[in-house]
This record gives C-alpha cells, sequence and structure tokens, in this order.
C-alpha cells in the first residue's frame, strides 16, 4: 500500500512533456522575439511575482491582499543597495532576497492565528504600512517622486543592459527559470506535499502530526523571497523603484494574475501573467485611463462563471465533472479556511 | 486637546455609519465585501451632483442619498451578490476589488477625476466655543445625525420583530432557515439598509473626507479595520472600534502628523494579533 502511495507521489514529480516545452519556449523567446524584449521582461517579473504567490495561495491556502509588500521590499533593496554599495546585479539581487525573506519571516507569525478576514487585514496593514514608510522616509526612498537614478553595472562584469532591453530579459528570464525550478523542487518535495496537506485539512493535518505553524512560517518565508527577487528585477531592469510597487492595485493584480493561469499547479502564474500582460497590453492602446475598468469587469466575470473553467476550455459547454485527462491541474482547495 | 478628541469622535461616528453595513454583511453571510466603499461613494456623488447641479438643499439630498444606494445595493444584492455567498473568501475578495476597480474607473468616466466640493448651508458653516472648547457646527451635526441612526439601529436590532430574525439568522442562518424564517429576503433587506447607510455616511463625509472616484479604495482598510477590530457579533463593537480609530486617527495625525497613517495600521495589527476575533467579539465567535 505504501508503495502505492510513494510511486504516486513520484508520478507527480516527473517531468511532463509539456513542462519541458514551456522551458524551451521561454528561452526561444529570447532569441525569437528581440524586438519586444521589453515587454518580455514585464511579464517575466509579473509571471515571477505570481509564482511566489501560488505557493502560499495554491499550495498553503492562505488569501494575502498584501503580497506586494515583499515585492516593494525588494525592489527599494535592491535599488538602494544599488545607489549605495555596490551597483553589481546579481550581489544586489542577493541582497534583495536576503531582505525579503526576513521580513516574510518576521510577518509570517502575523498569518498563523485568525480566519481569513484577519489574514486579509494583516496582509493588507503590513503593505499600508511599507507604503506609509517608503512614502515618509524621503531622504532614504525619494517619497512619492520614486527612487530614481539607480544604475546598474553590467551583468556577470560583461553584459551592458542595453536600451531595447535584451540583457535584461534574459537576466529576468534567467531568474524566472531557476526560482521556478526551486519552487518546482520545493513542491514536490515531502515538504510541499505536507502543505498541500494542510491546505486541504488542517485539522487532519495536525493530528497525523505535522507542524502547521513551522510549515507555513516557511512557505511564507520562501514565498516572500521570490516575491523580492521579481521587485528586485523589476527596480534592477527599469532601474528605478516607486511608491507604486507596495500599491494595492499590485496586490490586486497579482492575485487576478494568478487566477487567470489557475493556482496550485506552479505554472499558472507564467501563463497568467502571458495572458495579463498582452490583454493589458491591447485593452490600454485602445482605452488607457479605462483599462481598469475592463480588469474589474473581467474579474467580476470571471468569479460569477466559475475561475475553475478558465483554465480547462473543455468545461465550457457542459456542466464540470471530474475528468482525469487533465494535466497535473489537481483540484485547487484555496480559500477554504 | 477637547477639540481634537471632539473632532476625532465626530470622525468615529462618520466610520461607523459607514462601515455598519460591512459588518452585518460579514457577520451575517460571511462575506468579504471590499467595494463598500463604492456605495459611500455613490451616495457622496448622489449629493454633490444634486447640490452643484439641480440646486437640490443639502438636507434634501441626504435621504435621497440614502434611498438611491439602498435601492443600488438591493439590486446588486439580488444580481451579481447573491451567487458570491457560498464560494470561497479569494473568489469574494476577487469578486469585489473587481466591482471597486469598476466602480472607480466608472466614476472617473462620468464625472472626471478631480476632488468634488461640497457647499454646507450657512447653518452648518464655522465654530462656536463651548468654555474654551472650539466645536465645528458641521461634526457636531455629523455627532448628532450618527448618534440618532446608532440608536435607532439599536432599538431596530435589540426590540423589533426584525431585528430578532436578523440576529437569530446572524447566529445560524441554517437554522434561521429551518424555523421558516426567510434568510434570504432578511439579508436582502439588511444588505440594502446597510449599502443605504453607506450612501448616507458617504454624503455626510463628503466634507470631511473628501470625495474623489478613488473614494473605495484610500477608505476600504478604514470600513475593513472598523469591522476586524470591532468584531461583527454585536454593532456596539464596531461602534466602539470606529470612535477608536477616529480619535487614534486623529491625534496622531495631529501630534506626529510625520508618522501619517503608520499608528492606525500597526495598531489594527497588534489587536488583531492579541484578538483575532476583534476586541469585542464574544468568546465563541463563529
Amino acid at each position: 500500500m505504501s508503495g502505492n502511495v510513494a510511486s504516486s507521489l513520484r508520478a507527480d514529480a516527473r517531468w511532463r512533456p509539456w513542462e519541458i516545452a514551456l522551458f524551451a519556449v521561454l528561452a526561444l523567446s529570447w532569441w525569437v522575439l528581440p524586438g519586444q524584449a521589453l515587454l518580455l521582461s514585464e511579464i517575466a517579473i509579473v509571471a515571477l511575482f505570481a509564482v511566489s504567490l501560488d505557493l502560499i495561495l495554491g499550495y498553503a491556502g492562505i488569501v494575502s491582499l498584501g503580497h506586494a509588500a515583499f515585492f516593494g521590499f525588494g525592489a527599494y533593496g535592491a535599488a538602494l543597495f544599488a545607489k549605495h554599495v555596490m551597483s553589481d546585479p546579481l550581489i544586489g539581487m542577493a541582497f534583495a532576497i536576503a531582505i525579503s525573506a526576513l521580513l516574510g519571516a518576521a510577518t509570517s507569525v502575523l498569518i498563523l492565528r485568525g480566519t481569513d478576514l484577519t489574514r486579509l487585514m494583516v496582509t493588507l496593514g503590513v503593505a499600508s504600512i511599507l507604503y506609509e514608510l517608503a512614502n515618509k522616509l524621503e531622504d532614504l526612498t525619494g517619497g512619492a517622486d520614486g527612487l530614481q537614478g539607480v544604475v546598474m553595472a553590467p551583468l556577470l562584469g560583461r553584459f551592458e543592459f542595453d536600451i531595447a532591453g535584451r540583457t535584461a530579459y534574459a537576466y529576468a528570464l534567467s531568474v524566472l527559470v531557476v526560482c521556478v525550478l526551486i519552487a518546482r523542487r520545493i513542491v514536490h518535495s515531502p515538504f510541499g506535499i505536507s502543505l498541500q496537506a494542510l491546505r486541504d485539512n488542517r485539522l487532519r493535518a495536525t493530528s497525523i502530526g505535522l507542524s502547521v505553524h513551522a510549515r507555513l512560517v516557511a512557505v511564507y518565508t520562501i514565498a516572500a523571497a521570490i516575491a523580492g527577487a521579481a521587485g528586485a528585477l523589476l527596480a534592477q531592469t527599469t532601474g528605478f523603484a516607486s511608491l507604486d510597487v507596495f500599491d494595492f492595485h499590485r496586490s490586486a493584480e497579482v492575485l487576478l494574475v494568478l487566477v487567470i493561469g489557475g493556482t496550485g499547479y506552479l505554472y499558472g502564474g507564467i501563463f497568467g501573467a502571458i495572458v495579463f500582460k498582452l490583454l493589458h497590453d491591447l485593452i490600454s492602446a485602445w482605452t488607457p485611463q479605462y483599462w481598469n475598468f475592463w480588469l474589474g469587469l473581467f474579474l467580476v466575470v470571471l468569479v460569477l462563471v466559475g475561475r475553475e473553467r478558465l483554465i480547462r476550455p473543455h468545461t465550457w459547454w457542459r456542466r464540470a465533472s471530474n475528468n482525469p485527462a487533465v494535466p497535473l491541474a489537481a483540484p485547487s482547495g484555496e480559500g477554504r479556511p | 486637546m477637547l477639540t481634537l478628541l471632539f473632532d476625532g469622535i465626530a470622525y468615529g461616528m462618520l466610520l461607523f455609519v459607514l462601515a455598519v453595513g460591512l459588518a452585518v454583511t460579514l457577520g451575517l453571510m460571511n462575506f468579504i465585501n471590499l467595494a463598500h466603499g463604492a456605495f459611500a461613494m455613490a451616495g457622496g456623488y448622489v449629493t454633490v451632483l444634486l447640490m452643484n447641479r439641480l440646486g437640490v438643499p443639502f438636507l434634501l439630498c441626504l435621504p435621497i442619498a440614502f434611498v438611491a444606494t439602498a435601492a443600488a445595493g438591493a439590486l446588486l444584492e439580488r444580481t451579481l451578490y447573491r451567487p458570491m455567498y457560498a464560494k470561497p473568501h479569494l473568489d469574494q475578495v476577487l469578486f469585489s476589488i473587481g466591482l471597486v476597480f469598476m466602480a472607480v474607473t466608472a466614476v472617473d468616466y462620468i464625472v472626471g477625476s478631480m476632488q468634488q466640493n461640497i457647499h454646507l448651508p450657512a447653518w452648518l458653516q464655522g465654530r462656536f466655543a463651548l468654555e474654551s472648547v472650539g466645536i465645528g457646527k458641521y461634526r457636531l451635526f455629523i455627532i448628532v445625525v450618527c448618534g440618532l441612526l446608532t440608536v435607532a439601529l439599536q432599538w431596530v436590532l435589540s426590540r423589533t420583530r426584525f431585528g430578532s430574525r436578523l440576529r437569530a439568522s446572524v447566529d445560524d442562518p441554517r437554522v434561521a432557515g429551518g424555523l421558516g424564517l426567510d434568510v434570504n429576503r432578511i439579508f436582502l433587506l439588511t444588505f440594502a439598509v446597510g449599502s443605504g447607510l453607506a450612501g448616507l455616511g458617504g454624503a455626510l463625509g463628503a466634507e470631511v473626507l473628501g470625495l474623489d472616484p478613488t473614494f473605495p479604495l484610500k477608505f476600504m482598510i478604514y470600513f475593513l479595520i472598523v469591522v476586524s477590530v470591532g468584531g461583527t457579533t454585536t454593532i456596539t463593537g464596531p461602534l466602539l472600534a470606529a470612535l477608536l480609530l477616529g480619535i487614534a486617527d486623529v491625534a496622531g495625525k495631529y501630534y506626529v502628523p510625520k508618522l501619517g497613517a503608520f499608528i492606525v495600521y500597526s495598531l489594527m495589527i497588534v489587536i488583531l494579533m492579541l484578538r483575532p476575533q476583534g476586541l469585542f467579539a464574544r468568546a465563541s465567535g463563529k
């Protein structure tokens, strides 16, 4: 019996053809679409951010309205590091990841208690506090004007960040791939599987001897670190960090991105980011000022129709039923108390 | 000092009227409605537009704002909100954020993004001194109106038949339904009144809080603080929480303006850590 369980768990962790194809396409995009490098970097950054949210939302079932706290912390961290200490991007990235992880570990105690509402409020509160701090500490962060004039040294001491953004895209893509590979390793490890267990039924997970709190702290810290990496990427590739990185808007947007792609299978963030950014580009070209309206309408319709159905086109014309043909898209239990 | 306290109380009463509908929604249907501020904004805009474009007197605008937003709330509850109650919290959050974004952009499109000003009637302007305490007439007006509303609400909830039905439904919707109460209708009515109160609060607060299309986003966290700190099982909880928040915010901005809203957020996190169910929740909260 236990042999069956072990082998079925291993089967989940096996590399699927479409995963390999996805990574191949991501890598190829650098050569095939050189003119789109700026847009593609944005997509990679949003994708990385959404993947980090998936770790806590899709795998651990924590609804957060303040994930931008870590994104922004990483962005300001990287920008300040480049400005005051040294401008090497990789060391700056490591610094940003480290401080975001610290912030994640420190604030993770706040999400252990209470209901969904309490968690929403606390995550939102943390992001708001950081926003206020960044706004008021003008000497350090430039306040509402943002932190300008961040100049990055060449990547690996060799590749300059060019105006077309090709180096930036290669950099963003590499960070994305590395982080996704790490996250993939984590979610298929016993630790990752235990996370899903406590997401689905916390009481049962506790009673078979899983330490719920330690696991939540760990995954929250990891997710914060990856979100910090995404923020650092943004600051380093654009040479700019502004209050916008802490904004509520950003937390809401990343939720939407993740939900478009689907939660709980790790790649939802990547697919969601691609769809979201392309839509954004399309609609803002048509009506730049009122893009938010369509975003809101999309959210409302998405939820009313049922967001599970969006990523499973074959359910559009019939009642949803269990279909074993769906690859890896395990029934997601996010949002459960 | 006492003036500050007075302003804080006025601010807190206003927040209470704005947020009490949210407390009921959350307590009754366990629905996280981030779009509550949109109703308040609607009330504010109804008032501003009626006054500035049609010249309707201020006092007449207030009931109109209440009725208009209550009607809008009832309509939305029946059509959009009801299917949401059974969904997970994540869906509710996404749904109501979507509504907020739509409301914000729609108002921006129709009215424009500038700050709206309200021209109060002359008898509400100015201040007078009461034993060296400066009292703004309009703030006094707010306190009186909101105080009356609070008393009325408390009376309805604790003394009338509808109130006991509502409390029964809050305590356990399934059992209440099993006893023959039409929970859906009770909720429709409550939602409408809650939205209407938000609209009235928005109308009253347009002068104090400011009114522009980003209103629902700016004050969302304040409403949520009132509800989550106050708890959803009584209305005295949110009332005390709103007063606390109002006084803390006014005093904080006066004494340490550099810290801004920092104090309020930190205070909220600390309180929620110590009492996850809210400061004034009953021990056996849901």
